[in-house]
């Protein structure tokens, strides 16, 4: 029982940050009619904002100690960063473990930013142009993105761990009276996604703003002809998208250490998850993240596994083949919307 | 001449003389020179331009015909791949009944995901194509591993049963793949000077087969057939309003392209007889989607130019390194150099990633149709130039 | 006009040189001229280093394509010497090899055979290359080990860790340094013993692939044999990044060790994965949950940060070890770049020197004499104490290092220290141990 428990709650955390980064495809989808395959790098440059401001904070300067010795035996130069020195140990050291969850407020600005080059930039020449090449000019994107990455950070994964405090595990089973734990972070990953997730909805579903960019998702034609300038919105809300997959990249960094081609691993995945919640449906899309997590938790339980074997290699393909045949607008999708 | 009309007629003979010839046109620069890093003209490479460019032309029959994107076409060659292996593993190494069964089966999955996949169009049907290949790479590569050898590859091995051949040769090493005799890596070799050109038998049997697919595919642009299918790419609702139904044509053609790259696929293996699993994995799939969008969707010769400027870019810009990059500017003063070579850095070797990716996106910026349409401009303005060359005499002698 | 397998461009260019004197083309075959592939008529000797430089093992490859250099730097005489001062053969005069000067080509294997193949096919058909290595990964390892065997050049594998490389899929032409899953297990097993005791209970989490199959039957072998009990044994997908739902059923399984068969990515997240879950405070059955990591690479600890702390598991070298060799090693290494070398680095330039030093022994770079003079080969001073390169199945028998996560690093290097060096008389098995069974080398093809 608790061996299920616990399988739905690794499938909530996965399908946290699949819902998220679906939930930035499907905006842009849904508003500017474009198919993003640079999303998964935006997740990916989110992740690396963390990295950066843990190297940031982690500045330090150097001391020769001649009590030791380096790998070539000279005096070991021992570094102390200086925030540790301007602050002292105690608080800057603090400053230093809080450095994830501190990134998110470094990582807004810069995704916005990042979002609204990338549209006024690139995106809005292809409005009008074939899905085909939106794809390859996203995907070119999404390449020098991560090789750019890949450039200052090298392959290898970076670790970045998430404070202190919020480390370790907790006892969640207590909760409904049964012992079993369950890692703080993830908890607080889950937490994190869907504050965020109900931060847009209220925000397209209560603010005027919201409710033209609705209404363009609509009929983009007619809240033009109405006098609005419907594209600036857009761009903002291609900002906000990417803000969206970069916070979901913040975060995520505890949990995996991030390396330079997240972005792509998750990229195929958050497609599938799309089209299973149904092109351009905001409620589809973390409907869909939220079951194809658990459904992939629950595939990779040996009991399964050992009935169908390699279904965890192909759960999740397969569901979508399923949904696509048997409901083609995905499970939440509008008719008529891309349905062809 | 072979039912065409003078225009495809002169495309083909392009490509036929642009294959034979590969080996002098891949090899411009002397042998010695700094410049010889450049030159593409040896078997492998020139194996690969062709068998990309048969996949590439197979997949435009899909894709530039019918519109229909196929994210999952590396899984054809990869079936094909896995099939013609087997072959010479179980049969002999003669290539015919590899390159045979490679196509039939590849056929036959081709139907069965085209069956299922084209009852939905347009981004679905890329996600669906992109679900089955996938699902055939993660099972090639984990649970499959009796049939596919997982990430080590299907090989040859010494104790392969070869019915019709042997399963070792005499001096205890497996038999190389051949063509009723020919073996397929015996190279000629023709110095001129300071070049040295190399014939390989496998590279032109390749291109035979080239021409072969690059001419059915012209009759198949030219044929009804194909009207049909640029019909359905134009308005598919129509088409059904009329009453007819596309299903069939759409299936055929996604078969065909199937058995194009089955038939890659089986060359591949013939050429270099190994099959692995990554063949088959989505990246492939979208290499494939690149090769023909940057050639020129739906254009005849531009999968085939798009084939052979990504995988030039792979094996030849991969290959520069700092030693080389110094070699180059040695001429330049020290500091300079250096510099030079600190800008270039990123681009090339290992970063030859960063720059294919910036190129996709400049191409599809400023060239939507591809290669092609950046041969058509130039072409057209040349032919302007030209007209005004013509006339800018005209005008300004009076002026004088 | 005769046929012939490969390229020899060596050849080519000599002929090329006769061709420039003449007016009339000159048609040129060259299987009457030379004896195997490639063989160098020049100044110089072409060597391959195929290696990661795109994907995930990119880090690596860049680590081996460095340590490339340095060998290249020391055989033609440049730099300090580095192990060539401590190796036990004297052959090696720092003149190149047999005088000739040593040359390279990189190439970008991508982590995957077909790319590895071509990058390799290329390096002997245009480059002239007549020794292909590298690798980072024990797939693209067997596929060029393969490639090579039929081009007809020697092939000395980097890091690949399959016992495959030299088992099933030996070949006569290839030769590996590196340790293998099978020494990884008999190293780490009585130490494992020593620490935890006979009676645990091991839960195996395993890469879905042929390498980690094979390290999952030899460390549950191993650990079997001194009593230890096989809970489980899951396979993982290699796509995976987020271990938690395989993890998760450890905790209640019963199970007391956790032995992850992961390597790069894999083995960071998995391992970083099982952290979070709290294993490592678990209790169960009143002892200690223990994790072990049957092959570590420093560089990948690196991502894995803290969570290394205390871990076991082991390496082929590593750069702490206080031997003449691996000491004069650390130190040209450590000059040149400024950090120390990983396993990876460590590997390739020991496969590098060997071959120099073979082809000079030799007297030939015939591929048929360079296997013979490398088959049965003991040397001494590359830093894994006195080496055999078995005739057999061309694999290395040398000491194996155990190491844990450090506890206190005193820098960013310094992640793992070494617990036991495990004698190779220990991890050395008989070449038809079952295992291993299954191929045949072959015989040696100079590709004529």
């Amino acid at each position: 029982m608790d061996a299920i428990l616990l399988q739905i709650l690794n499938g909530l955390d996965k399908g946290s940050a699949y819902a998220l980064i679906a939930l930035g495809l499907t905006l842009i989808f849904g508003t500017l009619g474009v198919v993003n395959f640079a999303h998964g790098a935006l997740f990916m440059i989110g992740a690396f904002c963390a990295v950066t401001l843990q190297r940031v904070l982690n500045f330090s300067y150097e001391d020769v100690d001649e009590s030791q010795k380096d790998f070539l035996g000279n005096a070991l130069k021992v570094k102390t960063p200086y925030v540790e020195a301007w602050f002292g140990p105690e608080f800057g050291g603090a400053i230093i473990d809080w450095a994830v969850p501190l990134a998110i407020l470094f990582a807004i600005p810069i995704m916005i930013a990042v979002g609204f080059i990338m549209e006024r930039g690139l995106i809005k020449h292809f409005y009008s142009r074939p899905h085909a090449d939106q794809i390859l000019v996203t995907f070119g994107l999404a390449i020098a993105l991560q090789e750019v990455i890949k450039y200052f950070y090298g392959a290898n994964p970076i670790q970045t761990p998430s404070p202190e405090a919020l480390s370790g595990v907790a006892n969640v089973g207590a909760l409904i009276g049964m012992d079993f734990v369950y890692p703080v972070w993830r908890i607080v990953y889950f937490f994190f996604s869907v504050v965020i997730i109900g931060a847009i909805f209220s925000f397209l579903q209560f603010t005027t703003f919201g409710m033209v960019v609705r209404a363009g998702m609509a009929d983009r034609e007619t809240v033009g002809l109405l006098g609005i300038n419907i594209n600036r919105r857009f761009t903002i809300m291609f900002g906000i998208a990417a803000a969206v997959a970069g916070l979901a990249g913040v975060m995520y960094t505890p949990i995996n250490s991030p390396n330079y081609h997240m972005g792509m691993d998750f990229l195929v995945l958050s497609f599938v998850v799309v089209v299973v919640g149904g092109m351009g449906s905001l409620p589809g899309a973390v409907l869909a993240g939220f079951m194809l997590g658990i459904l992939e938790s629950f595939a990779s339980m040996n009991e399964i596994k050992s009935i169908i074997p390699g279904i965890d290699q192909i759960i999740i393909y397969v569901v979508a083949i399923i949904i696509l045949l048997t409901r083609p607008r995905g499970l939440m999708g509008r008719k008529g919307v891309m349905e062809e | 001449m072979f039912g065409l009309e003078n225009k495809d007629i002169r495309m083909l003979l392009v490509v036929a003389v642009l294959t034979l010839c590969a080996p002098f046109i891949l090899n411009p620069f002397p042998t010695d020179s700094a410049l010889a890093q450049f030159n593409a003209g040896y078997p492998d490479l020139m194996q690969r331009f062709v068998i990309f460019g048969i996949f590439a032309v197979g997949f435009n029959i899909l894709f530039g015909l019918t519109g229909y994107l196929s994210f999952g076409h590396a899984a054809f060659l990869g079936v094909g791949s896995y099939s013609a292996v087997w072959m010479f593993k179980l049969l002999s190494m003669n290539v015919v009944p590899a390159i045979v069964l490679s196509v039939v089966i590849s056929g036959l999955f081709a139907l069965l995901i085209g069956f299922v996949s084209l009852r939905r169009s347009g981004i679905y049907f890329s996600i669906l194509t992109l679900a089955f290949a996938q699902m055939s790479f993660n099972l090639a590569y984990s649970v499959l591993t009796p049939i596919t050898n997982g990430e080590t590859g299907l090989q040859l091995t010494l104790d392969d049963p070869r019915i019709l051949g042997v399963s070792a040769t005499a001096d205890g090493s497996i038999p190389v793949t051949n063509l009723f005799g020919i073996e397929m890596r015996s190279t000629y070799e023709m110095v001129v000077g300071p070049w040295a050109f190399q014939f390989n038998a496998g590279y032109y049997l390749c291109a035979l087969v080239l021409l072969a697919a690059f001419y059915l595919s012209i009759r198949i642009f030219r044929s009804p057939f194909g009207m049909m299918l640029r019909a359905v790419k134009s308005n598919q609702q129509r088409m059904n309003y009329t009453g007819l139904n596309t299903k069939p044509y759409t299936l055929a053609a996604f078969v065909i392209s199937g058995m194009y790259a089955g038939l890659a696929g089986g060359l591949m293996a013939s050429m270099d007889p190994l099959a692995g699993a990554e063949r088959m994995q989505w990246t492939a799939s979208g290499e494939v989607v690149l090769m023909t969008i940057l050639g020129g969707a739906g254009t005849l010769i531009g999968p085939v130019l798009g084939a052979g400027f990504i995988k030039y870019f792979e094996n030849i810009f991969s290959k520069i390194n700092d030693q080389v990059l110094h070699s180059w500017f040695a001429f330049m003063p020290d500091g300079l150099e250096d510099f030079v070579v600190f800008v270039v850095h990123p681009f090339i070797g290992k970063g030859w990633h960063l720059t294919l990716g910036i190129l996709f996106m400049l191409v599809v910026v400023f060239l939507p149709g591809g290669l092609v349409e950046g041969g058509q401009r130039i072409a057209k303005w040349v032919k302007t130039r030209k007209g005004n060359d013509d006339e800018t005499p005209g005008k300004t002698t009076p002026a004088e | 006009m005769s046929k012939s397998a490969f390229s020899r461009r060596g050849v080519l260019k000599s002929g090329a040189l006769a061709g420039t004197g003449l007016a009339l083309p000159t048609i040129f075959t060259a299987s009457s001229a030379a004896a195997f592939t490639n063989d160098p008529t020049g100044s110089s000797v072409t060597l391959g280093f195929n290696v990661p430089q795109t994907g995930p093992y990119a880090d690596e490859g860049a680590d081996e394509l460095r340590a490339y250099k340095l060998a290249v730097e020391h055989l033609n005489g440049g730099g300090d010497g580095g192990m060539m001062n401590t190796f036990s053969s004297k052959a090696l005069q720092g003149n190149g090899i047999l005088g000739k000067e040593v040359k390279y080509v990189t190439g970008d294997t991508q982590t995957k055979s077909d790319a590895a193949r071509a990058s390799a096919k290329s390096m002997i058909e245009k480059d002239g290359a007549v020794m292909i290595t590298g690798g980072s990964s024990s797939g693209v390892a067997i596929a060029v080990q393969g490639l090579c065997q039929e081009a007809g050049v020697i092939f000395m594998a980097g890091l690949t860790h399959s016992n495959d490389t030299t088992g099933k899929d030996k070949k006569a032409n290839g030769f590996r340094h590196f340790f293998n899953g099978y020494m990884s297990a008999a190293a780490l097993a009585p130490v494992l013993k020593n620490l935890y005791g006979t009676d645990r209970n091991a839960y195996h989490l395993t890469a879905d692939y042929t390498w980690g199959w094979t390290q999952e039957e030899s460390i549950a072998a191993a650990t079997e044999a001194m009593g230890w009990t096989t809970v489980n044994k899951v396979r993982t997908p290699l796509a995976s990044t987020d271990f938690s739902s395989y993890i998760a059923p450890v905790l209640n399984s019963g199970a007391d060790v956790l032995v992850l068969n992961h390597y790069g990515g894999n083995m960071v997240n998995s391992l970083t994965n099982a952290v979070q879950f709290g294993l490592r405070e678990k209790v169960v059955n009143g002892k200690n949950f223990e994790i072990v990591v049957p092959l570590y690479s420093r560089l990948m600890a690196k991502g894995a940060g803290a969570n290394v702390k205390g871990i076991h598991g082991s390496t082929n070298w590593h750069w702490s070890l206080q031997d003449e060799g691996s000491q004069a090693f650390v130190r040209s290494f450590g000059t040149k770049y400024g950090f120390p070398p990983s396993q990876a680095a460590h590997t390739v330039y020991c496969q590098t020197l060997l071959y120099a030093d073979a082809v000079q022994r030799a007297g030939s770079f015939n591929p048929c004499a360079v296997g013979e003079a490398l088959e049965d080969y003991e040397f001494d001073g590359l830093g894994n104490g006195k080496t055999l390169y078995r005739g057999d199945d061309h694999q290395c028998f040398k000491d194996v290092l155990v190491v844990r996560g450090k506890e206190n690093p005193t820098s960013e290097f310094d992640l793992l220290e070494v617990v036991e060096v495990t004698p190779a008389a220990q991890v050395t098995y008989p070449v038809d141990h079952p295992m291993f069974a299954g191929g045949a080398l072959g015989s040696c093809n100079p590709g004529s």
